[in-house]
């Protein structure tokens, strides 16, 4: 697709803008020059597909803007363009993203770097717009990556790494960007803007090689196959999800140099987390309470830390492992539930749990419901979260492995 | 050290624009001054509805790690100026994801401000405004409240004549000066300039004393809990409904208890109860079924059910029997039928004054009669 003159103009120099998160992955896909976004409306995810289609109509973005009939549609339309060799965007919310499972589900199994953008919403029934991290959740099986994120600014950032890690050969792996709704969608925070110098230096173009489909190279994609066939395809699926943890990390290193900013960790953040006694851990905005909550913690001198997990696809076990196996207790806060699941938990703590089990160093672990249908978790919240745990250490017993936070009885 | 919050409450799609406007120039304000802010709407506001009342927030902080407190959350627990940009919301807030009715300055901070654009008098609105126990600040932008539309905006400067006035009733927020200069930034004129410096050297306020304002408690309800609420998402349905006011004549539906109207509406039908014929038009094309039957078979509008949509007003085929009337001329959501029975030529006075009244103003929203902007559209083409 070519740049239109008013794009290369309008990111000429780095700029501070006033945008949500979803403006700063619009704004993102314009610096990525994606070649076809699909959009079928749904809130939160709708706030994305209203902006790109706003920097279209303003001539600044060139690309393939088709609004499809229907959330199916709009993933299979990617599906297909990103297999010819386009670069792509699309999301959805709740269930939208359901409707679309079809889709995503061979997205994943033909190895097409599709990135897409999942406004957290609650799943349908009862119709709600808050945020629940179960619909991006349902594709932690399948081959998607899943990035959680925590601020508008991290929203553009990660959508660039997501083009890079996801179109690298090594990898071709779908990446979705998990985005709390309102929180993230729905507020405009300040946002540093790069240029398009930088991110054309930090992204190459999407080069699908020897797997394009084109007529001056003739393949057939996805056959019909039987028990002979796919146990081997999905080894290298496989393969190829754990080859993505080190283009991860080396892509990461790359966005640093390149736009000066980032964490040492691509898929841990640690805030506070030395010495600490209780960590918590959570995805996405719950950081921004959850950061608060354990300063003032710390200026009372309890140590209690909290470790952000920002890829809960590939789940950086060892890293997980090492953050937490150094303290007395943890407290996994989910923003999910998992019915009829171990320990009656979230999703988020039965991974950690299971990912702590050959740690040679057993914290108690505990788990807490809080936040479901966009509820706000307030920093009394994880105080309470926090009290509890410290119980479990003083008591050396856990009285209730999950816990729902701010529920009426 | 310090963060500052401001809410701008206004009627949802006609001020959206208004009140993005406000928001995002005061977090480019701040951040003139170093700052750093936020702006974002009332998530449960969204999507907004025509003329019902929503929220939008500017929350500047000095660091980053102090506007963290105020990021991840559907509203501002407490602001330090509320602006209100039609003045009937003074009477309270009801957002369509419904919290109840709350008072304007629930949000408010002791010693802080609201900020109302209104023709009205301090006291007129302050007869709408809940009682508090804290002092706070009235300041009065004498305008009239600017509505647009979803695709257009009315660009009257109310926006900057806020601005300017926030700056002087709130200069812990941002100086004029970083004001002016969010205002050039935005590429808006020279006389927004102007009237956002107007504003501010004609900005006053008065302080609301404890006690002043209306004593009425705002409705409330108890949500329940997980161990009471009934399974499977059932809402039970409504019974078909009796005699009017429990009485054996007359009709009226039953209602929900708890879903109740007050300040989503922003106009309310007026009956001349003695030129109705009684056609049952209003009773039948009512979307809201808020028109009760009287014992003598004449129609009242109950305001705990009136949306104020005038489709009542459209319907009626009597000249001047339903007329929508600005919520401004009203206190309270009490029945205009029983009002007639006390005293039909009190009523009819009042009736006719508010009627007259209502012709000479031009509504904020909608038309006067069916086929008004027709009328207007062929009007603007001879021009």
């Amino acid at each position: 697709m070519t740049i239109a003159p008013a794009q290369a103009e309008l990111y000429r120099e780095e700029k501070e803008e006033l945008i949500s998160g979803s403006e700063a992955i619009g704004i993102a896909c314009a610096l990525a020059d994606v070649d076809v976004i699909t959009a079928y409306p749904i809130r939160p995810y709708d706030t994305v597909m209203q902006y790109v289609s706003k920097l279209k109509a303003d001539g600044v973005f060139d690309c393939d803007f088709i609004v499809a009939e229907s959330e199916h549609s709009q993933f299979e339309i990617v599906k297909h363009a990103s297999a010819v060799g386009a670069r792509t965007f699309c999301g959805s919310s709740g269930v939208g993203w359901f409707y679309a499972f079809e889709a995503i589900a061979v997205t994943a199994g033909l190895r097409l770097p599709v990135v897409a953008m999942v406004g957290n919403r609650a799943l349908d029934d009862p119709g709600a717009f808050g945020v629940e991290h179960n619909d991006a959740l349902a594709v932690r099986d399948l081959g998607w990556m899943l990035y959680w994120v925590a601020t508008a600014q991290e929203a553009l950032d990660m959508a660039l790494l997501a083009y890079k890690v996801a179109e690298d050969s090594r990898v071709f792996l779908p990446f979705a960007l998990s985005c709390d709704g309102s929180f993230l969608t729905h507020s405009q925070a300040i946002v540093n803007v790069p240029t398009f110098e930088q991110v054309k230096q930090f992204l190459p173009d999407y080069d699908r090689g020897k797997l394009q489909l084109h007529p001056d190279n003739p393949i057939t994609i996805a056959p019909q196959v039987n028990e002979d066939w796919l146990m081997e395809i999905r080894r290298q699926s496989d393969e190829a999800m754990r080859r993505s943890t080190n283009v991860i990390k080396e892509a990461y290193e790359e966005f640093k140099a390149t736009f000066g900013r980032g964490d040492p960790s691509p898929f841990i953040e640690e805030y506070m987390t030395e010495d600490a006694e209780i960590m918590l851990v959570g995805m996405g905005t719950l950081a921004l309470p959850a950061r608060v909550a354990v300063r003032r913690m710390r200026e009372q001198g309890k140590k209690v830390g909290f470790l952000r997990i920002k890829f809960f696809r590939p789940f950086a076990s060892e890293e997980i492992q090492e953050a937490l196996s150094k303290c007395k207790a943890v407290a996994v806060i989910d923003r999910d539930y998992s019915y009829g699941s171990p320990a009656n938990g979230g999703v988020l703590f039965n991974e950690v749990r299971s990912a702590m089990y050959p740690a040679t160093n057993h914290p108690h672990i505990l788990n807490f419901i809080a936040g479901l249908g966009g509820r706000e978790v307030l920093v009394r919240d994880i105080n309470e979260i926090v009290d509890t745990t410290q119980r479990a250490i003083d008591t050396g017993k856990i009285e209730e492995e999950t816990t729902w936070i701010a529920v009426r009885e | 050290m310090s963060t500052v919050a401001v809410e701008v409450v206004y009627r949802g799609i006609f001020q959206k624009s208004l009140a993005r406007n406000i928001v995002r120039s005061i977090v480019f304000a701040a951040r003139k001054e170093g700052k750093i802010g936020t702006a974002f709407g009332r998530y449960g506001d969204s999507p907004e509805r025509n003329g019902i009342p929503a929220k939008q927030f500017a929350i500047v902080a000095d660091t980053a790690e102090e506007l963290e407190e105020n990021l991840a959350v559907y509203q501002a627990h407490e602001v330090d100026v509320t602006i209100n940009v039609d003045d009937t919301l003074c009477k309270g807030v009801e957002s369509w994801g419904w919290y109840g009715l709350e008072p304007i300055n629930k949000l408010t901070k002791p010693n802080g401000t609201l900020i109302v654009t209104s023709r009205q008098s301090a006291d007129s609105l302050i007869e709408d405004i809940h009682q508090r126990d804290e002092p706070f600040n009235l300041s009065i932008i004498p305008a009239v409240p600017s509505f647009s539309g979803l695709w257009v905006y009315k660009d009257d400067h109310t926006d900057v004549r806020i601005l300017g006035t926030l700056c002087k009733v709130c200069p812990q927020l941002v100086s004029l000066a970083s004001m002016v200069e969010a205002i050039k930034d935005q590429g808006w004129s020279d006389l927004k300039i102007t009237s956002a410096e107007k504003a501010f050297e004609r900005a006053n306020d008065r302080q609301v004393e404890p006690g002043e304002g209306t004593d009425s408690v705002p409705f409330s309800f108890t949500l329940p809990g997980w161990k009471t609420m009934e399974e499977g998402l059932v809402i039970r349905g409504q019974g078909s409904g009796g005699g009017f006011r429990g009485g054996e004549e007359g009709f009226q539906p039953d209602r929900n208890e708890v879903f109740k109207k007050w300040s989503t509406r922003s106009m309310r039908p007026v009956v001349n109860f003695e030129t109705c014929i009684k056609c049952t038009l209003c009773w039948l094309q009512c979307p809201d079924t808020c028109f009760d039957i009287t014992p003598d078979g004449l129609f009242d509008a109950n305001m705990e059910a009136c949306c104020g949509c005038g489709v009542c007003e459209a319907v009626c085929p009597v000249p001047e029997c339903v007329t929508m009337v600005n919520e401004a001329e009203f206190n309270d959501n009490s029945s205009q039928w029983e009002a007639w029975q006390v005293d039909k030529d009190g009523y009819k006075k009042w009736m006719t004054v508010l009627i007259e009244k209502e012709k000479l103003v031009e509504r904020t929203h909608g038309f006067h009669h069916v086929g008004q902007y027709a009328e207007e559209a062929a009007q603007a083409g001879d021009d």
